[in-house]
């Protein structure tokens, strides 16, 4: 077969795209992109769809419906594109697009011409009459690469994949010597983007010199850090990306089968991927003798059953052997020795995502991305505290100042910022004098985070970080597989102590306890997820020790987060004579009406849920939150009062 | 044969061996709890047999280091008395010590350690906890007393190895781990030939054979 002939094929794949293209083209009638992957759906997208498809329907105007994937936007779910060609505007990108708002569009827009300017976002290409997306940092700053296509075109149909350029890095790969294809990823950089960094070009080297010749390919979409889903999106929005970087891979080292992981949780995604796989065997994209060559190559879907531990490598190869899911010593490490006993490479699902540009447009242009030490770019699912959450994905070395208050907004509600937790459940939280730390592997570890897979919460000054390190520990410690003495019970007892300190119950040598234990769980652990379990107590502990030493030493929670540390009450001078708001939603009937018919707040009954401070109207604001609860003056109920609530109380 | 340096000692051990391995065949004591010494893939679960290497920055398990040729060894450095020490604590802050009524005191492995780690059996400066697991789980041949286990996961490797297919194996997952029994909804149901195995194993007491069955055993030895 020669090269001739491969590209021949391919060409026809590509003419056929074309085809397609221009047939859509053809008939100019207006198309409407709908963001339908998990988030959308989440937020109402299917609704927004049929509310289309009705009033469509109901004004006989004729229009495409495309389900499109993510866009990583999702403060702005559910998103609406419309390319309205005979308009006059540019393709519009349209913000919370529910229902009602989508009867709205179809009739002012569609039908009147009018593009609603209350609901844009803005538009997606430069013009003189809308503001363009682009204009916005949320757009401008980020750099696209691996989600370059997520959000632009339906996922359920590879001709649009192949229209962007899809596939072609695979025919590039065939085309050279699976040897030359692992130089380029070499020269490129990439490192694996699952959290640790390993240089993917290295791993694949090592697979390929191995001289067993039935190996695997793995991609590892097994995510679980808590709020994080930037493989979700992508293997949602973009499948065929991830399944032609697992086939270029595969031809690099040697393997003609692979398993993709992904969580059973996600079923759009696999879903999404099944189908994917399908149609890229049809097209003889996958499957035996990729487009007449000689290289075969079959893709299977394994979902995980809900193990956070099966994201780490050794685990993932247990349970997809039909094993408990617990982590192995390593070495060997799965590349010598993994699946069935036979080499296996497993990369993340951003690693492999990655591979098709890098191959197509060469490792110098990805060197131009980044920096020296970690080029390419970071895909961070930015949550918690910040104005626009969501995807981002920006060039690595940017700062995480730029990323948190350019990129996403900053803190809203003016309130300051705190805190940003990255990678996950076993990063580390970095305070405000970290912000101009660089995004990338080195800088990050260095300051006691990492990169991980691409988690980041960021906290605002109500952010108690020793509730927020408890909340982490709580999870790894009920994540932990239960294998290792460090992680199993170490975790545990970790766990108890800032338990007891956020109940104000800590003890002099508690910090030293902590200090000790996390540092030799970290040493002593057999896998990742106990190496890293206790870096959100030993970074908070550095950063924010002062608030550990007021829980112990002061029994208060400076950030007035933790429920035994603090009392609300009511101030007398600034409670309105009458007013009756707070009563009604107390769920305890905590609050009693005073001599002075104003109202207070009985301590022994109080749950400390915080209402009454939320509905006490504005104007008057007269509920306080203080920590230590001693601090709130204590009112006396009226005498007649109290027998009241106790015969009630009976 | 393969001459390596423990605690400035010349031992000699054949190649392919464990370090840990060699050390407990020359005599030199590494606390240990998982380890089989037939076992292909080491379980390196209970985290007791660190030891120091030179020329790696960080202590490492002995029962995951293949011996080679010229190995410096130190096995009781302040870093490696550091962490077993806190992965034996860790360990008896789940299981409570009752020396009295303990059928197996004297053969106990965990006894053996405190005394070489020179650390009393209980968690001091942690706290017990209580793992809220069964008292006592009643099996044919058998009684599994979950508090008593330490998980090294010995009982799993000899059952499959002995029957080729495990009767027990880790069940729940993090701190409720313990080990759980297949077969059928009664455990005294279990298809379990009495090989005794993971009884004879089991280095803490958790799986403690029946009185009758011993007897029995002895009679048709």
């Amino acid at each position: 077969m020669s090269k001739l002939e491969l590209r021949e094929r391919f060409a026809s794949i590509q003419r056929e795209s074309e085809r397609r293209n221009e047939e859509k083209n053809k008939e100019s009638i207006p198309t409407i992109f709908i963001v339908m992957s998990t988030c959308g759906l989440a937020s109402g997208a299917t609704e927004t769809k049929q509310a289309f498809e009705e009033a469509l329907s109901e004004k006989s105007i004729k229009a495409r419906i495309v389900p499109v994937g993510c866009l990583g936007h999702c403060y702005a779910e559910p998103l609406v594109i419309i390319d309205h060609p005979t308009a006059g505007f540019p393709p519009i990108c349209y913000y919370q697009i529910n229902a009602d708002r989508a009867r709205i569009l179809v009739r002012s827009y569609l039908e009147g011409g009018d593009p609603v300017l209350k609901y844009v976002l803005g538009a997606m290409e430069e013009n003189d009459l809308i503001p363009a997306v682009m204009d916005f940092p949320r757009f401008s700053l980020e750099q696209r690469l691996v989600m370059e296509h997520c959000g632009h075109i339906d996922p359920n149909d590879i001709y649009q994949y192949v229209a962007k350029g899809g596939y072609s890095g695979l025919v590039k790969a065939l085309e050279a010597e699976p040897e030359e294809v692992i130089d380029l990823v070499e020269k490129s950089g990439l490192r694996g983007r699952g959290g640790a960094g390993f240089p993917t070009g290295r791993k694949w080297r090592i697979a390929r010199a191995t001289e067993i010749d039935d190996k695997f390919v793995i991609c590892n979409g097994d995510e679980g850090d808590p709020g994080a889903y930037m493989d979700r999106t992508i293997l949602e929005s973009n499948p065929h990306q991830l399944l032609e970087g697992l086939a270029i891979c595969a031809y690099a080292v040697g393997a003609n089968r692979s398993i993709a992981y992904v969580r059973a949780e996600y079923p759009l995604a696999v879903k999404a991927l099944q189908k994917a796989i399908k149609s890229a065997e049809e097209l003889s994209l996958l499957g035996p003798s990729i487009l007449g060559t000689s290289f075969n190559f079959e893709v299977s879907v394994f979902q995980g059953s809900g193990a956070f531990v099966c994201g780490e490598e050794t685990a993932l190869i247990q349970s997809i052997e039909g094993k408990r899911g617990m982590p192995q010593h390593r070495p060997p490490f799965p590349v010598e020795k993994g699946l069935w006993g036979r080499p296996t490479v497993v990369n993340n699902v951003k690693t492999l995502s990655s591979v098709p540009s890098i191959i197509l447009r060469g490792p110098e242009w990805f060197r131009t991305i980044g920096t020296e030490h970690s080029p390419g770019t970071a895909i961070f699912s930015v949550v918690g505290n910040v104005k626009h959450p969501g995807l981002v994905e920006i060039a690595m070395g940017t700062s995480l100042r730029t990323l948190i208050f350019d990129v996403c907004g900053g803190i809203p509600k003016k309130k300051e910022f705190k805190a940003v937790q990255i990678g996950g459940p076993s990063g580390g939280c970095l305070p405000s004098s970290f912000l101009d730390t660089p995004i990338d592997f080195d800088s990050l570890t260095q300051a006691g985070a990492m990169m991980g897979s691409g988690g980041m919460v960021v906290m605002d000054e109500d952010s108690c970080m020793v509730d927020v390190s408890r909340y982490f520990l709580d999870f790894t410690q009920k994540e932990s597989c239960g294998k290792c003495t460090f992680c199993r019970i170490g975790t545990n007892h970790l766990l108890n102590i800032l338990d007891r300190i956020t109940k104000g119950e800590g003890r002099e040598k508690d910090l030293e306890l902590l200090e000790t234990l996390s540092k030799d769980i970290k040493d002593g652990s057999l896998c990742g997820l106990g190496k890293t379990a206790p870096n959100p107590v030993l970074t908070s502990l550095k950063y924010f020790r002062e608030e550990y030493e007021a829980h112990i030493n002061e029994k208060r929670c400076p950030a007035l987060k933790c429920r035994t540390l603090i009392a609300y009450y009511i101030d007398l001078e600034k409670c309105a004579r009458g007013c009756e708001v707070c009563v009604g939603c107390c769920p305890v009937d905590a609050i009693f009406t005073t001599k002075g018919r104003k109202k207070a707040i009985d301590q022994e009954l109080c749950v400390k849920c915080g209402e009454c401070r939320s509905v006490c109207p504005p104007e008057y604001d007269a509920v306080f939150k203080v920590s230590p609860p001693e601090l709130a003056p204590i009112i006396e109920r009226p005498p007649e009062e109290k027998k009241e609530s106790k015969k009630s109380a009976v | 044969m393969i001459k390596l340096i423990v605690d400035d000692k010349e031992i000699k051990t054949e190649a392919g061996n464990s370090l840990l391995q060699a050390c407990l065949e020359n005599g030199i004591f590494i606390p240990n709890l998982c380890f089989i010494k037939t076992r292909q893939h080491p379980h390196a679960s209970c985290r007791l047999c660190f030891v120091e290497i030179d020329g790696l920055d960080r202590p490492v398990t002995a029962c995951t280091e293949k011996v080679r040729e010229g190995l410096v060894v130190k096995t009781d450095t302040p870093t490696v008395r550091r962490l077993q020490r806190t992965a034996f604590k860790l360990l008896m802050s789940g299981h409570p010590c009752e020396a009295k009524v303990c059928p197996v005191k004297g053969s106990c492995q965990l006894i053996r350690i405190a005394k070489h780690l020179k650390v009393g059996l209980n968690p001091k400066p942690l706290e017990y906890i209580d793992r809220e697991v069964e008292e006592e789980v009643d099996l044919t041949f058998f009684t599994y007393y979950p508090y008593r286990c330490v998980l090294c996961g010995k009982c799993v490797y000899v059952c499959r190895e002995k029957n080729g297919h495990n009767l027990l194996t880790f069940a729940q997952r993090g701190f409720d781990t313990v080990i759980g029994f297949f077969g059928s909804a009664e455990p005294v149901d279990l298809p379990c030939h009495g090989c005794l195995a993971c009884a004879t194993i089991c280095p803490t007491g958790a799986l403690i054979p029946k009185p009758e069955l011993i007897k029995e055993a002895k009679m048709n030895p």
